[in-house]
């Protein structure tokens, strides 16, 4: 950047802050970039439904994912697993009871998300989106959240409802 | 200095709340009475004293400089603890040693860490990217040399996991230091961008509300925060008391929000997204949603609320004999400044201000010290902390009233809840050993 062309920044930006306009000049160096280029960084799924993939599949798919990709840590079937079951309601009648897809979840997306985004934990991101869609139907059908025939996908899942969904309290509205 | 004279100060210190506290303002003008009293003890002809000779330290060439020097040898216990040494696939955590520090600033080395999934990634800087997309004119995206040529941000502020103190939810005190109790908090010098600066340049669609942080970590994670507070303070944090942040807080870039939950401080920040919703990702509608007496559950609780712990004397230490101690700890707030601390020596039945080591800083540690006369009988030690919101640390009464306890004590280690800011009590027993109550 030349001496002159410094100058006249500074000189601009003097002006803009003399008129005590908000745009004050930032510098302006991030790349512009568009969605596309993100695609395969943008895994958010958010609880209407957006972000959620083409593909489906069914929990009789799923108990066959479950069983190669799952169980060594959430335990045959969905129960007992070292790292916690899958499966399973247990009551809420502690501050420290056991939180559950089945007893706590709020959104059925934040099931396909966290799939999708951290397990299997030694290998994140490996599995297809059919392969993600099978194991939440599998989840789902075993924790008798859906049938088991029901086909899980972006139009599907976002629609099933989480039995707790509505037993949140959001602590301080006014800091949102 | 004679000893009649000395004892004469020392009995005199003005006595302000029960069982030997002593007014805040004998640190200042009368400490060096105090000193004098204590450093004089029983003997004072000194003829029992050892002759002072040179150590061999002093006779010999020392050890070449360090390039990046650390602690003395003799310092080893001054480090954190480790959840899972192993790095076995579940959580690890590492905690701050606060009984073996004394300022505010946690030095870099100790700052406590947690890793949900994978350890800690090895992240190269020079290929590391954030974007920033969603309900923007314009995505961006931004290196490490390119964030670090823009005018720069620092605040010194505290982060806080939500578990931590979570031990405290059990029915009975656990006997664990303060490490295992608090370690989980910490406070640095954070130097960095604003976001708002990020945000603006990328220019917000008047409709977004929420936006969503994403780690470059194995496990990607993730977490929604109100657009309010990204415009208020936010800031993606470049440098750490100085220096490029530690691998175990973000390296080499992290999302900081302070006053809120440590893991909404997304660490190895690759991704903001902007969204008119939360993502009611894992960690928030999960982890970090805590269950209520009755069923129902906090969603969004954001805040690091009021609280504050003596650290010095604390659990695991003992007294050596009666006489002048300092009680020290640390008080923060997320709301903001800390506006007073009070402290007891008789579990609660008087309290006395706590003397402020300045600058008290929002959303900071603060230092706060008590001059006290231990008279050797049993004493139970308390620090109780409101900040400039007029929020105050609740008893533990007060507190579990509301959140209610674990039925049966619950492993030290592990999070039967979150969000826990009552007061802590030290006992301090007849022969000065240190221990958790519960008063």
């Amino acid at each position: 950047m030349s001496m002159r062309r410094t100058a006249g920044r500074a000189a601009t930006l003097a002006l803009v802050l003399g008129a005590g306009a908000a745009l004050a000049e930032t510098p302006n160096l991030g790349r512009p970039v568009s969605e596309a280029d993100i695609a395969a960084w943008d895994i958010s799924i958010l609880p209407d439904g957006q972000g959620l993939p083409a593909g489906n599949g069914t929990a009789a798919q799923g108990k066959t994912v479950y069983a190669e990709q799952c169980a060594a840590c959430h335990g045959d079937n969905g129960r007992g697993g070292i790292l916690g079951s899958v499966v399973g309601a247990p009551p809420i009648d502690r501050i420290e009871a056991t939180k559950t897809i089945a007893n706590f979840w709020g959104y059925p997306t934040t099931v396909f998300d966290f799939i999708r985004r951290a397990m299997p934990a030694t290998q994140p991101r490996t599995l297809s989106a059919d392969q993600v869609y099978a194991l939440v139907a599998y989840i789902f059908a075993e924790n008798k959240l859906i049938g088991e025939a029901d086909v899980m996908s972006a139009e599907t899942l976002p629609k099933v409802k989480m039995p707790n969904r509505d037993n949140f309290i959001i602590r301080f509205p006014d800091r949102i | 200095m004679g000893s009649k004279r000395s004892r004469h100060g020392l009995e005199n210190a003005p006595i302000v709340a029960g069982n030997g506290l002593i007014d805040r303002r004998a640190l200042l003008g009368r400490g060096v009475l105090l000193a004098g009293a204590m450093g004089t003890g029983g003997a004072l002809t000194g003829a029992a004293a050892e002759p002072l000779t040179d150590a061999p330290w002093s006779l010999e060439q020392g050890a070449v400089l360090p390039t990046y020097q650390v602690a003395s040898r003799f310092e080893k216990p001054v480090a954190r603890t480790l959840s899972n040494p192993k790095n076995e696939p579940r959580t690890s955590h590492a905690r701050t040693p606060h009984h073996l520090l004394a300022g505010t600033i946690t030095p870099n080395g100790l700052h406590f860490t947690i890793c949900h999934q994978g350890g800690t990634p090895d992240i190269d800087p020079d290929k590391h990217r954030l974007v920033i997309h969603g309900m923007v004119k314009q995505p961006l995206v931004f290196t490490l040399d390119t964030l670090a040529r823009y005018p720069m941000t620092t605040r010194i502020t505290f982060l806080e996991c939500g578990g931590n103190s979570a031990p405290m939810f059990s029915p009975v005190p656990l006997q664990e230091s303060v490490q295992a109790l608090h370690g989980l908090a910490s406070c640095a010098e954070w130097t960095g961008v604003k976001l708002s600066v990020l945000l603006e340049e990328a220019g917000v669609d008047p409709a977004a509300k929420w936006l969503i942080a994403e780690g470059a970590d194995v496990s990607g994670l993730s977490r929604s925060t109100p657009l309010k507070k990204a415009m208020d303070d936010a800031m993606v944090a470049l440098y750490q008391n100085g220096e490029r942040l530690m691998p175990g807080n973000g390296y080499p870039m992290r999302l900081l929000l302070p006053g809120y939950e440590g893991n909404m401080n997304v660490k190895y920040l690759r991704r903001i997204k902007l969204t008119d919703q939360p993502q009611m990702s894992y960690y928030e509608t999960r982890t970090y949603s805590q269950l209520l007496p009755g069923g129902k559950a906090y969603r969004f609780y954001f805040l690091q609320e009021v609280k504050s712990f003596i650290t010095q004397p604390s659990h695991g230490m003992a007294l050596k004999e009666p006489g002048y101690y300092e009680i020290s700890g640390i008080a923060y707030s997320g709301a903001g400044r800390i506006a007073k601390v009070t402290v007891s020596a008789d579990g609660g039945t008087s309290w006395a201000e706590a003397a402020l080591q300045t600058p008290v800083l929002p959303k900071a540690f603060t230092r706060f010290r008590m001059p006290w006369r231990w008279d050797g009988a049993p004493a139970v030690l308390q620090s109780r902390a409101w900040d400039e919101s007029g929020a105050v640390q609740p008893t533990r009464a007060e507190f579990v009233a509301l959140r209610g306890e674990t039925k049966t004590p619950p492993n030290v280690l592990g999070f039967p809840n979150q969000h826990y800011n009552s007061i802590t009590s030290w006992g301090v027993g007849p022969k000065g050993e240190v221990k958790h109550v519960y008063a």
